[in-house]
């Protein structure tokens, strides 16, 4: 089990450490759709199978389009697609940034005791996860429905812009 | 008691105030309809007052009353009726066949008047208040019909009111008249808070029932006058006088009725001479018991008290003097006529003082008949010669106008007491009798019997210059007998003039014993001989002077001045100018609410106005001040709050660098000292 | 070290690689994705907790992840709409060019 967690982990890691850190963009976003379906992967082996297949949808499927489009449609020509690497002042101090965050959130979680899970796999039936959403969780289902409807109208609006903008559209 | 033909005594002043409606409403070219409503609505009130008196008659002591409630107030009913005693009944017949008389004549007279619907409506409308105001059994109700009387007066006598003249007579009659009313208002509020109520007989509970006057009688006020005490019954009797005084012109409120004559002539007739101003003497006779019981009681520690009825009796004799006195010096054949009415008031409200209420009502009745006559004689005169009433300019009239003068004759005889067969000489023996048996005073038999010797004169004088002599103008040459529409009412009010005294005689007192309610024996004439031989005499008297100086020697010349003014044209002239009473009224009331005006115009200028402008000054101060203060104050405030919350703002954002980077520095910096702090500091 | 820590430090360090990527990278998009990442390590840690933790009720942890997911997919969806709107005015998209809240 611990072997599929390792292995899980490392492909998780390396491919959004390489995304986050090529120039090419197209490449950036690609291999990071690997790492998404790697976290899906991981959902799969915890036992959450409707949060691994939302994952992958969600993710691996429309966000990673709309962030394709993104890209396709913020670069004029092939050159743009090329992402200058930062400057090294910056990079020191995100890194530092970075590890510093990992490290604290790593060593809490070593250093907590942590009681074993006593149960095993805890099952969730699609069945009760839907009455659970239709019941108790009613309320959150509708309002991120809404917020969903706002945030897709919005994104339209923005995305669409006016018509003083046309010259500069894509 | 109550009955049902009482129940229906409201129909006789109704009909008239139907007829007074639909006068209101026809166009002006409806004068047939006009006029015929008026004389229909009289003529059926004349039949209902006739079969009043024949109820009335069968009981001459009852008083039949009919009584409802008018509305409540409180506690409290107001309480309205209707009354029917021979004092009733004989005014109303008196005042609804005088007016249809009248209104008769009245058809030929304005015939050439555009406002003919409108001067038929407003009679109506007085003969209506007039009506009401003789049948009513309450006193309010009476009041009501007192102040309507008062309007249709000045409705009529303002009638051509596009004269000037007409319009303030009107003014001057109406304002006049309403002094006296406010006594006789205050006079009735008096009563209705001492006795309470109004009605005069209520089954038992009217005023002049139980003990009610017995109590007010008694009852003893707080006396303006030194030395005299005073009832609660004569406070109230004097003040209700005052309204007498007022619409019966008498002295000192007599200054309206001359004025009044600027109205048409048919109004003079029936509202100045027969009718409205005998309204006072009616008022008195009617309260009587109220005005003489407190001469039933002794005053309070055996002093004197000042008895309401003496002072009725000497107004009335100083009125009926000064009356007589002033129309022998009058040039205006209408206002000889006034002034004699005056004195003839005079006389009647001379009879009740003095004790005889009936000789009052009696002589109110021929009276009215004589002086009515007298008036429509002076109003066919005024027709034919075209409005011309400067008596200096008529004469020989008499063979142009026969009819107008034997009727204008058949009067003049009436007033002046011609004796035996006219009925002015029975009515006013009958009030000097009464005036000679008074022991308070022998004040109002003198004024009377100097009177008498006034009135023939006077009326003698008057009948030389108009009819006798020959024409002083144009018109008087030129006139012609009135249509028989004007003459016949003449004739029949001629025929009343003499009819009407033989009811009254000593030898057969019907009319007295029918009044009074009580049998009065009949007396031999020569019984009261020797006053009766006086005045007989005085009359010779004054007929004999007249004629001397009028009739022997008439006017040849309309400038020529009188034969009294030649020698002594000095008292002429006090006389004609009537003694200047209204010239001493404007110097002193009439400046004074002059005064009085003025000062209020000043005051509410200068005072009031000064402390509003004041006020008004504060107000435009405060606002000055509080604009200051908001745009130097408030305004300077906020601005430049606003200016260094910009200025902190504008301060704050210069840390801004847009850069997004930076901020998310920022974050995870922040993040990181949390998440240590919160690690250190608490949590595992 | 058992299961749990292991995944915790897992999501520890994948969020430190968004943080780092999003304070690094000068490309717009490039932040959002290490935002992304967060998130995404967020949710991992629920996961973790609702399999090897102590024993919590049955779906809140799913369920959150759930919800989590789809908040962040319309964030991610209105943040991209925004750079293409931030692209229209400057025609790059870089981010140390989108200084006009300077002040």
């Amino acid at each position: 089990m611990n072997l599929t967690l390792l292995l899980l982990g490392l492909v998780i890691l390396a491919s959004s450490a390489m995304a986050l850190s090529l120039r090419n963009i197209v490449r950036s976003v690609l291999l990071l759709v690997l790492s998404w379906f790697g976290i899906a992967a991981f959902y799969l082996w915890a036992g959450a199978e409707f949060a691994a297949f939302a994952q992958a949808l969600v993710y691996g499927g429309a966000v990673s389009m709309v962030v394709l489009f993104a890209v396709l449609l913020t670069g004029r020509s092939h050159s743009d697609a090329e992402v200058p690497p930062p400057p090294k002042g910056r990079l020191v101090w995100a890194l530092v940034a970075g590890g510093a965050a990992a490290g604290i959130i790593a060593a809490t979680a070593i250093r907590t005791p942590f009681a074993a899970a006593t149960n095993g796999v805890p099952s969730l039936p699609v069945r009760d996860l839907g009455l659970l959403l239709m019941g108790p969780q009613l309320a959150a289902l509708l309002v991120t429905g809404a917020l969903l409807t706002a945030a897709l109208l919005g994104a339209v609006v923005i995305a669409a812009g006016t018509k003083d903008d046309k010259e500069g559209a894509p | 008691m109550q009955g049902d033909p009482i129940a229906c005594l409201w129909l006789i002043p109704a009909l008239p105030l139907a007829a007074a409606a639909v006068g209101a409403v026809t166009p002006r070219r409806g004068r047939a309809v006009a006029a015929g409503a008026a004389i229909a609505g009289l003529l059926a009130s004349l039949v209902f007052s006739i079969a009043a008196l024949v109820i009335a008659l069968r009981t001459p002591s009852a008083h039949l009353s009919h009584n409802f409630a008018w509305f409540d107030l409180g506690q409290d009913q107001v309480r309205l009726g209707w009354l029917l005693d021979p004092l009733t009944a004989f005014m109303a017949v008196m005042v609804s066949l005088v007016g249809t008389l009248i209104f008769i004549f009245s058809i030929g007279y304005m015939k050439e008047d555009g406002n003919f619907t409108r001067f038929f409506c407003f009679l109506s409308l007085f003969a209506a208040a007039m009506l009401g105001l003789v049948v009513s059994n309450s006193l309010l109700l009476l009041f009501v019909c007192w102040e309507l009387v008062g309007l249709a007066s000045y409705l009529l006598i303002g009638f051509w009111f596009e004269k000037p003249e007409a319009a303030a007579a009107a003014k001057k009659a109406f304002i006049t008249t309403r002094i006296g009313d406010l006594g006789f208002l205050l006079g009735v509020v008096w009563l209705y808070n001492s006795a309470g109520t109004l009605l005069l007989y209520d089954g038992g509970h009217g005023l002049f029932e139980g003990g009610q006057l017995g109590f007010l009688g008694t009852h003893f006020v707080r006396s303006p006058f030194p030395g005299l005490a005073l009832s609660l019954s004569a406070a109230i009797s004097l003040l209700l006088f005052c309204g007498a005084i007022g619409k019966s012109g008498q002295f000192p409120l007599h200054v309206w009725l001359p004025d009044a004559m600027e109205g048409p002539t048919p109004v003079s007739a029936l509202i100045h001479a027969a009718t409205m101003v005998a309204a006072g003497v009616f008022l008195v006779a009617r309260v009587y018991p109220l005005m003489s019981i407190d001469q039933l009681f002794a005053a309070p520690g055996g002093g004197s008290a000042l008895h309401a009825l003496s002072v009725v009796a000497f107004i009335g004799a100083i009125t009926a003097l000064l009356g007589a006195v002033i129309a022998v010096a009058q040039n205006d054949i209408k206002r000889v006529l006034a002034f004699s009415t005056i004195s003839q008031l005079g006389y009647m409200m001379l009879a009740l003082g003095v004790g005889s209420w009936v000789a009052a009502i009696f002589h109110l009745l021929t009276h009215a008949f004589f002086k009515a006559l007298l008036f429509l004689g002076a109003g066919s005169v005024i027709a034919s010669t075209h409005h011309e009433q400067d008596i200096r300019r008529l004469g020989g009239l008499a063979p142009r106008l026969r009819a107008t003068f034997a009727t204008f004759a058949v009067g003049m005889m009436a007033l002046s007491g011609v004796p035996f067969l006219f009925s002015g000489f029975w009515s006013k023996e009958a009030i000097l009798h009464a005036a000679n048996a008074w022991s308070v005073s022998r004040f109002p038999l003198y004024a009377g019997l100097a009177g008498v010797v006034l009135t023939a004169f006077y009326m003698t004088r008057l009948i030389c210059e108009v009819f006798f002599g020959s024409p002083r103008s144009e018109p008087a040459a030129h006139a012609h007998e009135n249509p028989a529409v004007m003459t016949v009412p003449l004739t029949l009010l001629a025929l009343g003039s003499i009819g009407l005294g033989f009811l009254g005689t000593p030898a057969w007192p019907w009319l007295q014993s029918k009044l009074s309610g009580t049998p009065i024996e009949s007396r031999s004439l020569l019984e009261g001989g020797g006053l009766l031989m006086l005045s007989i005499f005085l009359v010779a008297i004054g007929l004999g002077s007249g004629w001397a100086l009028y009739w022997r020697r008439t006017r040849t010349d309309a400038d020529a001045p009188d034969p009294i003014e030649k020698r002594m044209p000095r008292l002429f002239a006090f006389l004609a100018a009537r003694l200047k009473i209204d010239e001493l009224y404007a110097a002193t009331f009439g400046r004074m609410v002059s005064g009085l005006a003025s000062l209020s115009v000043a005051l509410d200028r200068r005072v009031w106005g000064g402390c509003v402008d004041f006020v008004a000054g504060l107000g435009n101060f405060a606002g000055l001040i509080n604009r200051e203060a908001d745009e130097s104050g408030l305004n300077a405030g906020f601005d430049s709050a606003g200016e260094s919350l910009r200025a902190t703002g504008r301060a704050y954002s210069t840390r801004q660098t847009g850069e997004t980077h930076g901020y998310l520095k920022a974050v995870a910096i922040a993040f990181a000292v949390l998440a240590i702090l919160a690690i250190a500091g608490g949590g595992q | 070290m058992n299961t749990l820590q292991m995944c915790l430090v897992l999501s520890g360090l994948l969020f430190g690689i968004g943080l780092a990527a999003a304070l690094a990278r000068s490309s717009a998009i490039l932040v959002l994705m290490g935002v992304e990442l967060m998130l995404n390590a967020a949710n991992l840690n629920f996961i973790a907790f609702w399999r090897f933790g102590p024993a919590p009720e049955a779906g809140t942890g799913v369920l959150f992840v759930l919800f989590a997911i789809a908040v962040a997919a319309a964030e991610a969806a209105v943040g991209l709409a925004l750079v293409i709107a931030l692209y229209r005015h400057q025609k790059s998209i870089r981010l140390q060019e989108a200084t006009r809240l300077k002040g």
